[in-house]
């Protein structure tokens, strides 16, 4: 579906309050395309074009809420989707933490949108295959990697008077080189708003650099070691804690972040004084939308972790109300303040340690701890007095961010990477960091 | 990869927003009317022709309406009622021994045109990249055939009250045996499939599956702690009769430690041992770490053999085309091709089946029009075969797909997907009590925990629900802050004993991922309670801040 402009997205909303006989009602319409090539054995496997779009309208009488949700336009549907939406609602049991709808909200348009993305073609996404594609076989390598763009639309409205609407575009590619023999991988990660922040030549070699390096690691003993992390080494880590930063968990005792004896450790310095991540829908390099699109509270710069001190939990509309607390839209993004210093300047200045890429499979397991497991995957390399030594082989980690965030010797410059399972754009940097916990060797390559 | 998708969809308030993605809201009345064949052929028909024309050498048309229902509760409370629908039409075609492939939801016969025309376009630009043509293996057309899941209870007839009341029954059984706090979700899921192909079939399907997640919290507010003890029943193909609980399908866990359920479940019965046993969680014993003999019951072995033995034996992650995202594999085609490696141990046997009668994974046919067969994986040990789909059959010699072709919308590209793969019952009577028996140190594992493992399929690390300790042939008591890890070579070598077919049950993933953009599928994995010897144990309890 093509990106609908503001007043066309207005006439819709308008048309569908005119239409419901329910106490309330709120409407959320988004859409537009998707574009992506994929491509793997140094050939292009698939490429696709998705135009799609959604009208989400959720109605309510009393506590008892129905939502139903349509992808088209016409009378008739709009006309159809609310009465399905009203029926759901008088089938359903009352809903003793339902919330009403939020009041009129003013919203401060971020910039999510970039003309050159939206103008992104079939042309393009092949050449930036070809790029990967011809290094690669020019260096007897393998290449598998994926593009995709979107040029997309959000408008939330409310039977109170809210309105907002506001186009976005994104860019993500990864790309994973390997050699012939297998015996060396290496992988790049780029997403961005604006298509002009990136090179796909540039990234394509970093992955082919990495994978020529990595050939014939050598295993070293599991136990801990200090770590250069690069970010996306650490964003699903940092992601999922922040995860279980949700105030009715840790009011009702079953968080890490829940206090001995009842309440919640809000104000406790949980992390190293270095250690700043912070919310903001405005951020030039990660722009998000300026409200949460689940309860359509506008969103604000929100500090989650200030000089190493939980400085925030995020409240749904019922637990604000119920605690007597200000409900504030949920974050769209995460940043984590950092310095100047490259992560060539933070091997440098390591006597002896673990340079890892990335970070991978990560799963819970304990959630009183926040114990999380995965493994280091397409680069991880032995550093000895300031230098890459040599790669060695992938380990299996067991450890808490919150001990991570705690034993930072030194942060470095921080760098757009969007999480693998976390669903936000984040801005992070390079760490060090001592005592991190491999806890036995993989063979996988 | 198994997701953790669902935790969003189940996560209270978000469901609202979330859920839509798989598709619009339908009113009950409107469920049961399929769309009428002869006008789905006279679709596939134009797509096909169409591409045909435009020069595609082949062309295959999925018509597609999928139909789910999602209910969430949490306590006392339904957090959310969703009905969703999604209809459309994807075609696929070669052309220049490429594929392309585009999608409409406009179901018009000149919009589907447009698609397979646009879909020979696609075929043509990739082709331009490509090394080698596609070869597909060949495919006799069926004509016009239908196959549907097996049930006796239609989900969508059964009164959405009747569906909250059970959920809220089952949370107030948990709270009121020792729970803090439930929550339970119940996914329905109806796909009503149209597959034609240039190669003369038109099959006709209408699949449903079932899930009924749950999970008990105990909290401690005065030391600070708290457990969870989520469900142990699978999740299945079949109809709502999956809920009827009937006696004769409750059997005993080894030791009587739980109750277990085969071919349908008690989700009050499973909520209110679940409230119990997160509550004993809190004072249960913590591992000491080393080694110990394994037991682990088929709740929870299904998900290892999923990880370790399901994805590294999908031959497109084995020939490279997963590298950028689930990885590759380690049961590579040189380990294959001498007939020789050792995948695991004599006992050991791995088959692959489509046809498993309230599996995930049943189907009458793949997405390639394929019909639904049953092979060897591993064979007495042996890595013996892969999962393949028409165009990557040549490369093991078969002279025909193995039918493992999937694609989890309309608007999906169909790719490989495992199939179910299971775990041979032993040969010789043995029950999980006699298994007990023969353990001096060793642990008995029950339920779906933590998991992880590379990227190869080496080396994982896997948790469950409830961990027992086994000392000197008898079970001694609850453990906690368990979990294994192993290489999967070592592993499957390691496996001392598997109990007879008496004991054979299966689990299921609701939400495997695989691809770029992501697809999910649904797989059944089935074993009965087997027995590895002397396996890393390491305790997972840590202290912060």
């Amino acid at each position: 579906m093509k990106v609908l402009t503001q007043e066309e997205s207005k006439r819709i909303t308008d048309r569908i309050m005119s239409l419901t006989k329910a106490d309330e009602c709120t409407v959320r319409v988004a859409g537009g395309r998707t574009g992506n090539i994929r491509y793997a054995r140094n050939n292009v496997s698939t490429a696709g074009l998705v135009n799609d779009a959604s009208l989400v309208v959720q109605v309510a009488y009393g506590k008892r809420q129905g939502t139903a949700t349509i992808n088209e336009f016409d009378d008739k549907s709009l006309e159809k989707v609310v009465r399905r939406a009203e029926d759901l609602a008088r089938l359903a049991p009352e809903n003793p933490e339902f919330m009403p709808a939020v009041s009129k909200q003013a919203y401060k348009a971020s910039q999510t949108f970039s003309r050159a993305s939206a103008a992104i073609d079939p042309e393009f996404r092949a050449q930036t295959a070809a790029y990967s594609i011809e290094a690669s076989r020019k260096n007897k390598l393998v290449c598998a990697g994926f593009f995709t763009d979107s040029h997309s639309f959000q408008t939330v409205a409310n039977s109170n008077g809210v309105f907002g609407h506001q186009e976005e575009t994104n860019i993500d590619f990864t790309c994973t080189v390997r050699t012939e023999d297998g015996r060396g991988s290496g992988w790049v990660k780029r997403s961005a708003t604006d298509v002009a922040r990136f090179d796909a030549r540039e990234a394509s070699d970093v992955a082919i650099e990495k994978a020529l390096r990595s050939v014939d690691a050598k295993a070293l003993e599991p136990g801990r070691y200090t770590v250069i992390l690069e970010p996306a080494a650490t964003s699903d880590l940092i992601g999922f804690m922040l995860g279980g930063f949700d105030a009715r968990q840790a009011d009702e005792g079953r968080s890490f972040l829940s206090k001995k004896g009842g309440g919640t450790r809000l104000g406790d310095k949980l992390f190293d004084a270095q250690v700043n991540i912070w919310s903001d829908p405005w951020d030039t390099d990660v722009p998000v939308m300026p409200w949460d699109a689940g309860n359509m509270l506008a969103r604000e710069r929100m500090d989650m972790i200030k000089d190493g001190k939980v400085s925030a939990l995020d409240y749904s509309l019922f637990w604000a109300n119920k605690k007597g607390v200000r409900a504030i839209g949920a974050p769209g993004n995460m940043i984590m303040g950092g310095t100047d210093k490259s992560t060539a300047e933070l091997i440098a200045g390591t006597k002896k340690g673990v340079l890892v890429t990335r970070t991978w499979y990560i799963r819970e397991v304990d959630p009183q701890s926040v114990l999380l497991t995965g493994l280091t995957r397409d680069g991880t390399f032995y550093i000895e007095n300031g230098k890459i030594k040599h790669p060695i082989k992938n380990f299996r980690f067991n450890e808490s961010p919150v001990t991570m965030l705690n034993n930072i010797e030194a942060i470095g410059k921080p760098q757009v990477i969007a999480g693998d399972e976390v669903p936000y754009s984040m801005l992070i940097p390079p760490m060090k960091v001592r005592d991190f916990n491999f806890t036995s060797l993989s063979d996988a390559v | 990869m198994e997701r953790r998708t669902f935790l969003k969809i189940s996560s209270g308030a978000a469901g609202a927003i979330l859920v839509p993605v798989f598709g619009n809201a339908i009113a009950a009345e409107e469920l049961m009317n399929p769309v009428a064949i002869a006008f789905k052929k006279s679709l596939a028909d134009a797509a096909m022709n169409a591409a045909t024309k435009a020069g595609a050498s082949y062309c295959d048309v999925r018509i597609g309406r999928y139909l789910n229902q999602f209910i969430t509760t949490r306590d006392l409370n339904v957090e959310n009622i969703v009905n969703t629908e999604s209809s459309g039409v994807g075609v696929r075609v070669i052309a220049n021994g490429a594929y392309g492939f585009a999608s409409t939801n406009d179901m018009s016969l000149d919009s589907i045109a447009a698609a397979a025309r646009q879909a020979v376009a696609i075929a043509r630009a990739n082709s331009k990249l490509q090394s080698e043509p596609l070869r597909m293996a060949p495919v006799k057309g069926v004509g016009e055939v239908a196959w549907a899941t097996p049930f006796t209870r239609d989900w969508r007839t059964v009164p959405i009250k009747d569906k909250a009341d059970m959920l809220i029954a089952a949370n107030k059984a948990g709270l009121d045996a020792g729970a803090s706090f439930m929550t339970s979700t119940l996914f329905q899921v109806n796909q009503q499939k149209y597959f034609a192909s240039t190669d003369g079939s038109y099959i006709d399907q209408d699949i449903h599956r079932l899930w009924a997640p749950l999970s008990a919290t105990a909290v401690d507010k005065a030391s600070n702690r708290f457990r969870t003890r989520d469900g142990l029943a699978a999740p299945a193909g079949m109809g709502y009769e999956y809920f009827d609980a009937r006696p004769a399908d409750k059997i005993k866990a080894a030791g009587g430690v739980a109750t277990l359920y085969t071919k349908s479940y008690d989700i009050v019965d499973d909520a209110r041992a679940a409230g119990r046993q997160a509550r004993e969680k809190l004072g249960a014993k913590t591992v000491e770490p080393g080694k110990y003999d394994l037991v682990l019951a088929p709740e929870h072995l299904f998900l290892t053999i999923h990880e370790s033995v399901g994805h590294p034996t999908e031959l497109d992650r084995v020939l490279g085309y997963e590298a950028n995202y689930a990885g590759t594999s380690f049961a590579t085609l040189d380990k294959w091709r001498t007939r020789k490696f050792k995948f695991g141990a004599d006992r050991v046997n791995f088959i692959a089946d489509k046809n498993e009668p309230g599996s995930l994974g049943a189907v009458g046919y793949d997405d390639e029009g394929v019909p639904a067969k049953r092979w060897d994986i591993i064979k007495d040990g042996v890595l013996v075969n892969y999962q393949a789909t028409r165009d990557q059959a040549h490369i093991i010699g078969e002279k025909e797909s193995h039918g493992c072709s999937y694609a989890d919308s309309w608007n999906s590209v169909q790719f490989q997907r495992m199939p179910n793969v299971s775990l041979a019952a032993g040969k010789e009577l043995l029950t999980p009590d006699e298994m007990v028996k023969d353990v001096k140190k060793g642990i008995y594992i029950l339920g779906r925990g933590s998991y992880s493992i590379d990227q190869q399929r080496y080396n994982f690390q896997f948790g469950g629900q409830l961990y027992f300790e086994i000392k000197n042939g008898k079970i001694t008591g609850p453990l906690e802050d368990v979990a294994y890890q192993s290489n999967t070579q070592e592993f499957w070598n390691a496996c001392s004993a598997i109990c007879d077919q008496r004991d054979w049950r299966m689990g299921g993933s609701f939400f495997d991922g695989k691809g770029q953009p992501s697809q999910v599928s649904a797989v059944s994995h089935g074993s009965a309670t087997t027995r590895f010897n002397g396996i890393n144990v390491i305790n997972t309890a840590r202290k912060i801040g």
